[in-house]
């Protein structure tokens, strides 16, 4: 019988509970100089004068250095169509372009005495014009770059076509936006780099993907992949905004190179929260055309992406947006104009969904607009537009091809089970009474891509060593999603080894050959593929050999999973456990099969997710009172973890909807840029989410897994922005845009009022 | 931080400790750079997250902003030495807050855990009747995780508080 789909318990979690784990800035580093980046208080402003003679008599100080100091290239983007010129130097040369980017950086013995030392660095700043406003930077009157004589950063746009809405007879325009917000790990970014005595760079880095930061740090020093070693020890969150490597982790082995001594930087949080990338961050003009009786026939998207100062994923982020364009629905015109524009901001990341929360953000709000156009129910204009069940696997209008899904019924659970007609007759109640806090329903019905470059594969290795406990080795980058404990099941499930004895090693370039890492949701269907199969490949070749031993025919013999040992079929009593067969191969590259997974395509999970909300008509504070969601992945390898997936999602979308946004005054100074100023969800905000449980497999591995990670924020915030609408309804209300705070709310009330 | 380094001396973990520091410095970087303590955090520096929590005499403080020179002569206990306080503890005690967070297996990033814990059996130990804990008791809770491991926390507070009745009553 099959271990998987059962609620194992964490491996991971003693040390959690007992010590608090080992991340970037806990470990030991006696030898090491602290590095403290001296940053831009300027949005735009060309550098005139950097003098750091006062900041070298300070106490503990070192070294400083700024940009003319380093002979490093800048980083180029990395991405198709991107301007070269657009590359990011590791300091700001020249130009700073973002408030926070970095000019000069200071080495001390101590980590309190980098404060003072920055402060005394002479930064000389002569204005240039500041563009904030993605439209005003498409305008194009303020270049970042003068010398790419634009600021369009990539650009996926197709012109308007008159005949589009042909046949309509309702068509519903709005402007959507989707907030720029601060992805906000727990753990801020953290590094140490050391050179060796022969010559090779070991960097430790709070990152999702090592074996990328190290590949990074081998072009940028002139070094083979070999002489350069990445670990990611205990990482604390990273939401995607820790996938890629930043200048100040990067430079880090230039300043150990010259100090001659081990250099580490942790930042502070106000740094954090300016120069760890950002997330979302699109101005959507959304319009959608049907008939009165529901069907969609038609829907336009228009996306301008903000990339921030450097463009980075951010700007690739529309293309994931123009893919999942047209969600769950299946509509006969489709189209999707997009591009990104650089502005003297943050540069734009991924951040947890990573163009799909966006796309889904507009369809969904789209299809409320159209519901509430038409006087029709939100969920029976859903129910009259999904895509049908048997129309799997399904090509979109804009490129995508979903494999599996069955979308009515996601839809129907989550109606079910939250009593959707129940609360429309509660809502209908309150309306009437007047005077209890305003009662919305929400609906989103999502689908979303995971794994979306498949071609990356992933690699893992598995070995039984002559104890007859076994290693997994992984190039995924575990940090909170507990692969661990499932690689060890899906070990476990073909070994028969038990789970306790498995031991999964990651994060440490010179303990895994190759790996990808951890984003876009895609490590199970492309890691633990890998562990799959390298250990379904692992028992064949112990089988061959205790075949021989056993002098029986490679095909006769089996493996007990209960005790762990291999015997005829049908003679159990002569047999060899897997310590014997490691022990009989120990001299000759023992027991261990080493395998790249190479999935054929993405996944494409789906959901439904109904939210509840309260709103003080006086206050305008929205209270989320019930979120109901379906999550579909496909099989579920260990309930408990992918549940907990799904927690963090919801948390995290739902926050959006109501709380986050990382603002900046028209001058670029951001005004968001600390936890006391930056509002973070915590347990008194969020109430107890019901979960429903749904499994359609994917033919696309053999597994049948999907990925989950991304889902809850993908599903939720539309949902919870819905029910904010939706309770504000029948005053007239037809769209309040992200974050639905307290007073944008009260506003929006406030005008309607005004109106009436 | 140009303060004249002082002395101070006060219990962590149950060991006597005496460190030379400007008396400034937060009790969070005498603990971390000073002590080698790293199970508290380093979150915002304003206790906006309370990734820090450590406990003072018994009750949960912001230890990012807490000068040291607060804490001379006191009892501090960091996450390290919480199971350590459990009467009659073995070298595999589990406080019951952390016997709960296993149970029902809280962590993601596992980053946010030692203030969670911390901050909860802080709250716990306060209430008459930790059985009886409360929505609006948790709700006091501010602790952030960007993991969003809240709905696990309100639970297994909630079993934390029945694991410490049975044991005040074993």
């Amino acid at each position: 019988m099959s271990i998987l789909g059962n609620r194992v318990l964490r491996k991971e979690d003693p040390k959690f509970l007992s010590t608090g784990g080992t991340y970037g800035d806990d470990l030991p580093g006696d030898q090491a100089l602290w590095a403290t980046y001296v940053r831009s208080s300027a949005a735009h402003a060309r550098l005139t004068g950097i003098d750091t003679s006062e900041t070298l008599r300070r106490p503990g100080v070192v070294a400083a250095y700024a940009a003319s100091d380093i002979d490093l290239p800048p980083l180029s983007p990395g991405l198709p169509g991107i301007p070269d010129v657009m590359a990011r130097p590791l300091l700001a040369a020249g130009v700073a372009r973002f408030v926070g980017e970095p000019v000069a950086v200071v080495l001390t013995e101590q980590r309190y005495q980098g404060e003072d030392a920055t402060e005394a660095v002479a930064v000389d700043y002569e204005p240039l014009p500041v563009v904030v406003d993605p439209e005003e930077s498409l305008a194009g009157g303020v270049l970042l770059f003068p010398e790419a004589g634009t600021n369009l950063a990539t650009d996926f746009r197709v012109p308007p076509d008159e005949s589009f809405f042909e046949g309509c007879e309702v068509v519903v325009r709005q402007r959507v936006l989707n907030p720029r917000v601060a992805p906000c790990p727990m753990e801020v970014r953290t590094s140490m780099a050391s050179w060796g005595s022969d010559g090779r760079l070991t960097q430790w880095v709070s990152s999702q993907a090592p074996h990328a930061f190290r590949d990074a740090l081998a072009r940028l020093y002139d070094l083979e992949p070999e002489q350069v070693r990445v670990i990611a020890p205990d990482v604390g969150g990273g939401f995607g905004a820790k996938a890629g490597p930043y200048p100040e982790e990067l430079l880090l082995g230039w300043l150990a190179r010259a100090a001659g001594r081990p250099v580490r930087w942790t930042e502070t949080r106000s740094e954090s929260m300016v120069a760890l990338g950002h997330g979302r961050g699109q101005i959507q003009d959304l319009a959608i055309g049907g008939t009165r009786d529901g069907r969609v026939l038609a829907y336009r998207l228009e996306v301008l992406q903000d990339a921030g100062a450097y463009p980075a994923i951010g700007a690739f982020l529309p293309f994931f947006t123009r893919l999942m364009t047209s969600g769950t629905y299946d509509i006969a015109k489709v189209q999707c104009s997009a591009c990104a524009v650089v502005t003297n901001t943050t540069p734009v990341v991924a951040y947890r969904g990573a163009g799909r929360p966006e796309a889904t953000a507009a369809i969904e709000r789209a299809i409320d607009l159209f519901a509430a156009e038409i006087g029709a129910d939100p969920a029976e204009v859903r129910r009259r537009n999904l895509v049908a069940p048997a129309d799997f696997p399904y090509a979109t209008a804009t490129g995508a091809t979903y494999d599996t899904g069955d979308y009515p019924r996601a839809l129907e659970l989550v109606l079910d089970a939250a009593g959707y007609s129940e609360l429309r007759a509660e809502q209908a109640r309150r309306r009437e009474d007047g005077k209890a806090p305003l009662l919305g329903i929400g609906l989103s019905t999502y689908v979303e891509i995971t794994n979306p470059v498949a071609s990356f594969g992933e690699f893992a290795a598995v070995e039984v060593l002559t104890s007859g406990k076994a290693r997994v080795y992984t190039g995924t980058s575990p940090h909170g999603q507990g692969h661990a404990t499932v690689w060890a099941t899906l070990a476990s499930d073909q070994l028969g080894i038990p789970i306790d004895d498995i031991e999964v090693v990651a994060n440490d370039t010179d303990l895994v050959a190759s790996g990808v890492g951890t984003f876009g949701s895609r490590s199970l269907q492309a890691g633990g593929l890998a562990v799959h199969e390298a250990s379904v490949m692992l028992v064949d070749q112990a089988r061959r050999l205790a075949a021989e031993l056993l002098e029986a025919s490679a095909e006769d013999v089996v493996l007990d999973k209960v005790e762990g040992r291999f015997h005829v079929a049908g003679t159990p009593a002569l047999s060899r456990s897997w310590s014997e067969l490691a022990e009989h191969v120990a001299d000759s590259g023992g027991l261990r099969v080493d395998q790249r997974s190479d999935p054929p395509g993405p996944t494409f999970p789906f959901g439904a997710h109904l939210a509840v909300v309260e709103v003080d008509a006086s206050t305008g504070e929205v209270r989320l009172v019930r979120l109901v969601a379906v999550d579909d992945a496909g099989r579920i390898i260990n309930p408990l973890l992918a549940d907990g997936q799904r927690h963090g999602g919801l948390a995290q979308g739902a926050a959006q909807a109501l709380m986050e946004e990382f603002r900046y005054d028209h001058d670029g100074n951001p005004v968001t840029s600390n936890l006391a100023d930056y509002p973070m969800v915590s347990a008194a905000e969020l109430p107890s989410f019901e979960l429903l449980a749904m499994e359609t497999p994917t033919p696309v591995n053999p597994l049948g897994a999907k990925g989950i990670g991304e889902s809850g924020t993908i599903g939720s915030t539309p949902a919870v922005q819905n029910a904010v609408v939706d309770a504000l309804a029948h005053l007239g209300v037809r769209h309040v845009d992200m974050p639905a705070s307290p007073e944008r709310v009260w506003r929006t009330l406030a005008e309607q009022r005004g109106k009436g | 931080m140009t303060d004249t380094p002082q002395t101070f001396t006060f219990s962590l973990n149950g060991t006597p400790t005496t460190v030379t520091a400007p008396p400034d410095l937060p009790v969070l970087w005498v603990l971390r750079d000073l002590l080698g303590v790293t199970g508290p955090k380093y979150g915002c520096g304003v206790d906006e997250c309370r990734a820090c929590t450590c406990h003072v005499d018994g009750r949960a403080f912001a230890t990012c902003v807490t000068p040291v020179s607060a804490i001379d002569g006191h009892t501090i206990t960091t996450i390290e030495g919480l199971a350590g306080t459990v009467p009659g503890a073995g070298p595999d005690t589990l406080h019951p807050v952390q016997q709960a967070w296993l149970e029902h297996d809280v962590p993601q990033c596992g980053w946010c855990q030692p203030g969670q814990i911390m901050m909860v059996s802080a709250l716990l130990a306060q209430l008459p009747d930790p059985a009886a804990i409360t929505d609006a008791d948790i709700d006091k809770i501010r602790n952030v995780c960007r993991c969003g491991t809240y709905f696990r926390i309100r639970e297994a507070i909630k079993r934390a508080g029945e694991l410490l009745a049975e044991g005040a009553d074993s």
